[in-house]
């Protein structure tokens, strides 16, 4: 008998003995959030070279996510967990009618225009299909032998797949990167862990032949050898390294980076806003921002340490190192370590899906630190 | 409760876990500081490279000025559009406005923006402010203004063929702006600015190197008496429906070119208007025959000789002499004459029967000394040497020829520069373009009482029996001689087109100023006397009293008149 999944033995009868509180907010997140984002804020002003419009709809974008936040804190873990395969569903059927219906943006496919705002599914599905995983594995022995384990991956595929067909690869990326971290942290076995890299492996070259379209595999390309081609698609990296690198140790200080300012680093305010950082405020002003990064994700772990269901516990971890992945992507996108994949730098950029979706995630976090019984065991 | 099987808790795997965070995390600052600390010197050049560059200040052109300070040639600001086609961001609105500003169709404008480089190509260059402020309004991606000079010539046509021009990049092509663009152009300073991804200029950053602005030139021309002889010089060739003319004024004592003016002229701040043929300065470049005004050079020879005295005998009858295989003409049989009436009425006959009676090397000598055949040395572009045959290549007809101006070919500048020798009592001193302050040492060519001599013979030209008396002016005494050329043509002369010439000085007792005027291809009447004589005579009038020279030809004065020339 496992244990792991005791803790619902009714599930959907939520709110049973949880401690009573009027608002559920974790104090310290919260805290740590707003510090990031305010300085998200201040480089936002320089990249956007004082555009108090964009600094207006940027301020809006964060009410909207700060209330979406504390709305998704109140809804309690088991709430949570009874909606989560019917909303995963919706999910699914909204990606499938992104592709029927879908409006183009940018040469792909991703919004769906509902009459009053348009919306993109592949955002909701970055929180449900951890969730769904979760859901899921959760209800299985932990940790889940191989059947199990090929379901879970089944639902992280058939999303995955349906964004990477619109094309978003970025998204597709982050999204199975949530899901398989919800089936690693199961304590899956090292054998099955050993075959799917192998599979994956041996995948790989299948991929870039039949499912990456020219522009991703030139990105990719791109990103091997940056120099081959400096004035088109290699022109971004490059400059963005320059950008960083001529940062120094110290910056040239607020408002005076170089290239950002004189218009050379392209997608400034939006995904190449660390370069603007970097070039800004230096090494010394990176290790502050990695900091008030580290206090969100190191908090973010804390919560899911302290879980106290299996459900929990895997949805919180998910969530923190999905946080993680979209930093790590997105610095190491600009930094020319990783390929140009259009991942936002998280709670910084300028956009306001992501932040939304972000946003949403820390309210779950906050839910589930907050809706802890009173007594542990 | 299995902590063994709780997810997450497994130490190991918790561990490996943080782990592989951490060891991320610190990828990511590796990075960021390999970026920053190991390759930011050549990550920092790389940047610079893209926005600094370093620029050139233009100098400024240096004044071009007449011997007064008065300009004749000013740079001044103006603005040029260009653009940056790999950047350019333009609606069909703003192209069809940019279009109709610069005055072209906007076809036209889109073959010039492809003509040129990728990231630069001028549009139109030196717009009027009114313009450049709109196309700033326009205020297009990838358009700009570039701040340039441009030179401007307050004189216009006036002063067009000496002081020459320059052209839209401000370089000297053109008369003493070319021949002086050197010192004009001075050396153009440095700056290294911040550039924006557009080619446009943020910032000035450092001055590398100051520019150094050119010289101002001062030039050895009068403004009024350029003016003066302009006008007459126009006037005349209106009149006589000619072809063309020149006019030379000179200072006898330093050489200065006081006024040279040509006909046709153009105005060079207009340049769309110029033309090559009006812009060149025939005063300097242009050859012709100079006819009888080279008479004097040869009773110099005579006289130096020792042979020949002013009153010494010559036989002109029967107005006729025949040389080899060709006949000399006179006007009239002036039956037996004097040296001096020989110059007086210009007889051919009586000139070239002197010459032949005298050595050839020693014409030669005479010619050569004051400067015929060979460039003056003035320093304005495209001068040449003229033309004069060496003595040992003369035939007896050659010679005979040559007496009379035919054979030889010079500019009007060394015609004036030959006179001047007369005048300054037979020393030489080279025509000179930039303003002299003191006398000039010049190098002796002709004996000084030669000089005089001959002198007094060409004061006899300009009275009542002379050929010019059109040339005399009021109050002082003149010293010329007149030429009438039958124009060369290809194997032998033309009937109907001829050069007038009048080249003399004044006032003749110590002379001040020389002048020579040449119409090409007068209409109607021809003769030197009659076409040129008149404007010397207005322009010297004028010059003398612009320059306060005493007069001496009031009535008080007493000419020096030789007796033997009174006689009739």
């Amino acid at each position: 008998m496992n244990l792991g999944a005791e803790p619902y033995p009714h599930r959907g009868n939520a709110g049973r003995a949880f401690r009573k509180r009027r608002l559920h907010i974790d104090w310290t997140l919260l805290a740590t959030l707003i510090f990031l984002t305010g300085a998200g804020l201040v480089i936002l002003y320089s990249a956007a070279g004082g555009d108090w419009s964009m600094m207006g709809r940027q301020l809006a974008r964060l009410a909207i996510a700060y209330v979406i936040m504390i709305a998704v804190a109140q809804i309690s873990p088991q709430t949570l967990l009874h909606w989560t395969p019917w909303v995963y569903l919706l999910g699914l059927l909204l990606l499938v009618a992104v592709l029927l219906f879908g409006d183009i943006g940018k040469g792909a496919q991703r919004w769906l225009d509902l009459g009053i705002f348009r919306f993109q599914p592949s955002e909701l599905m970055k929180i449900m299909v951890p969730m769904m995983v979760a859901w899921y594995l959760s209800a299985k022995p932990i940790p889940p032998r191989l059947p199990h384990v090929l379901v879970a991956l089944v639902l992280v595929i058939l999303p995955a797949g349906l964004i990477v067909v619109q094309p978003d690869l970025g998204t597709a990326l982050l999204i199975g990167a949530a899901g398989v971290f919800v089936i690693l942290l199961t304590g899956i076995s090292w054998r099955y862990l050993a075959a799917f890299g192998l599979a994956a492996a041996a995948a790989a070259p299948l991929a870039w032949f039949y499912f990456l379209h020219d522009y991703q595999r030139q990105r990719v390309l791109t990103f091997l050898n940056p120099e081959s081609d400096p004035l088109g698609a290699g022109y971004h990296i490059i400059q963005s390294k320059i950008a960083i690198g001529s940062g120094g140790v110290w910056g040239k200080g607020w408002l005076n980076g170089t290239q950002s300012q004189l218009d050379f680093l392209p997608e400034r305010s939006t995904d190449f806003i660390f370069s603007v950082f970097a070039e800004e405020f230096g090494l010394v002003g990176i290790l502050v921002l990695f900091t008030l990064y580290l206090l969100v994700i190191l908090r973010g772990l804390y919560i899911a340490h302290q879980a106290q269901d299996c459900f929990t516990r895997l949805l919180a971890g998910s969530l923190v190192l999905t946080f993680f992945v979209y930093l790590f992507v997105n610095v190491g996108m600009v930094s020319g370590l990783l390929p140009v994949v259009g991942v936002p730098l998280p709670l910084v950029s300028f956009g306001g899906t992501s932040m939304v979706t972000l946003m949403a995630g820390f309210g779950i976090l906050m839910s589930i630190h907050t809706h802890r019984r009173l007594i542990t065991h | 409760m299995n902590g063994a099987e709780d997810p997450v808790v497994r130490p190991w795997r918790r561990r490996l876990l943080a782990g592989m965070l951490a060891l991320f995390a610190v990828g990511l600052v590796a990075r960021a500081a390999y970026l920053q600390v190991w390759q930011d010197e050549f990550l920092q050049r790389q940047g610079d490279a893209r926005y600094l560059r370093v620029v050139e200040i233009p100098a400024h052109r240096g004044m071009i000025t007449d011997r007064h300070g008065e300009p004749l040639a000013i740079s001044a600001p103006v603005d040029s559009v260009w653009a940056n086609p790999s950047a350019l961001r333009m609606s069909p609105e703003q192209r069809r406005a940019l279009a109709r500003l610069l005055g072209i169709s906007p076809s036209r404008l889109q073959r010039r923006l492809e003509s040129g480089g990728r990231e630069f190509v001028w549009l139109r260059r030196h717009v009027s402010p009114q313009v450049a402020e709109q196309v700033r309004a326009l205020a297009i991606e990838g358009v700009d203004l570039r701040r340039e000079s441009r030179r401007f010539y307050p004189a216009g046509e006036v002063t067009a063929q000496v002081v020459g021009l320059t052209d839209i990049d401000d370089r000297g092509q053109e008369g003493l702006e070319l021949a002086y663009d050197e010192r004009l152009r001075g050396v153009a300073g440095r700056k290294r600015v911040i550039k924006d991804r557009l080619g446009r200029v943020v910032r000035q950053v450092a001055l590398l190197q100051a520019p150094r602005p050119g010289e101002e030139l001062r030039l050895s021309l009068d403004r009024r008496i350029q003016y003066l002889a302009y006008r007459e010089l126009k006037a005349a060739v209106r009149h006589h429906r000619a072809k063309g003319g020149a006019l030379v004024v000179l200072d006898v004592n330093t050489g200065e070119v006081l006024a040279m003016v040509n006909q046709p002229s153009v105005n060079p701040n207009d340049r769309r208007a110029l033309r090559s043929d009006a812009l060149r300065n025939r005063a300097v470049t242009d050859l012709f025959e100079p006819g009888s005004t080279v008479k004097p050079f040869v009773v110099a020879a005579a006289l130096a000789g020792g042979d020949y005295t002013v009153d010494t005998p010559v036989d002109t009858s029967p107005g006729t002499l025949r040389v080899g295989r060709k006949t000399v003409h006179d006007v009239r049989d002036y039956g037996l004459i004097d040296v001096a009436r020989v110059i007086q009425k210009s007889s051919n006959v009586g000139i070239a029967k002197i010459a032949l009676s005298l050595p050839r090397e020693r014409i030669w000598e005479v010619y050569n000394d004051v400067g015929f055949g060979l460039a003056t040395e003035s320093g304005f572009p495209g001068e040449p040497d003229g033309r004069l045959p060496f003595f040992s290549e003369w035939s007896p007809l050659t010679q005979a020829t040559l007496a009379f101006g035919y054979g030889l070919a010079v500019t009007p500048l060394q015609l004036a520069q030959a006179y001047a020798v007369l005048a300054a009592d037979g020393v030489l001193r080279r025509p000179r373009f930039l303003h002299q302050a003191g006398p000039v040492e010049g190098r002796r060519v002709i004996d000084a009482a030669v000089a005089a001599q001959v002198r007094a013979l060409l004061e006899q030209v300009v009275s009542p029996e002379g050929t010019a008396v059109k040339a005399a002016v009021p109050a002082y005494r003149v010293a010329g001689k007149t030429g009438t050329v039958r124009k060369s043509m290809a194997g032998g002369y033309r009937e109907d087109a001829y050069l007038a010439w009048f080249a003399g000085m004044a006032p003749a007792s110590r002379p001040r100023l020389v002048a020579v005027v040449v119409i090409d291809e007068p209409q109607g009447r021809y003769y030197g006397g009659q076409v040129a004589a008149p404007v010397f005579s207005r322009v010297m009038a004028g010059a003398l009293r612009l320059l306060d020279v005493p007069p001496d030809g009031l009535p008080g004065d007493r000419p020096v008149r030789l007796a033997g020339v009174e006689a009739p």
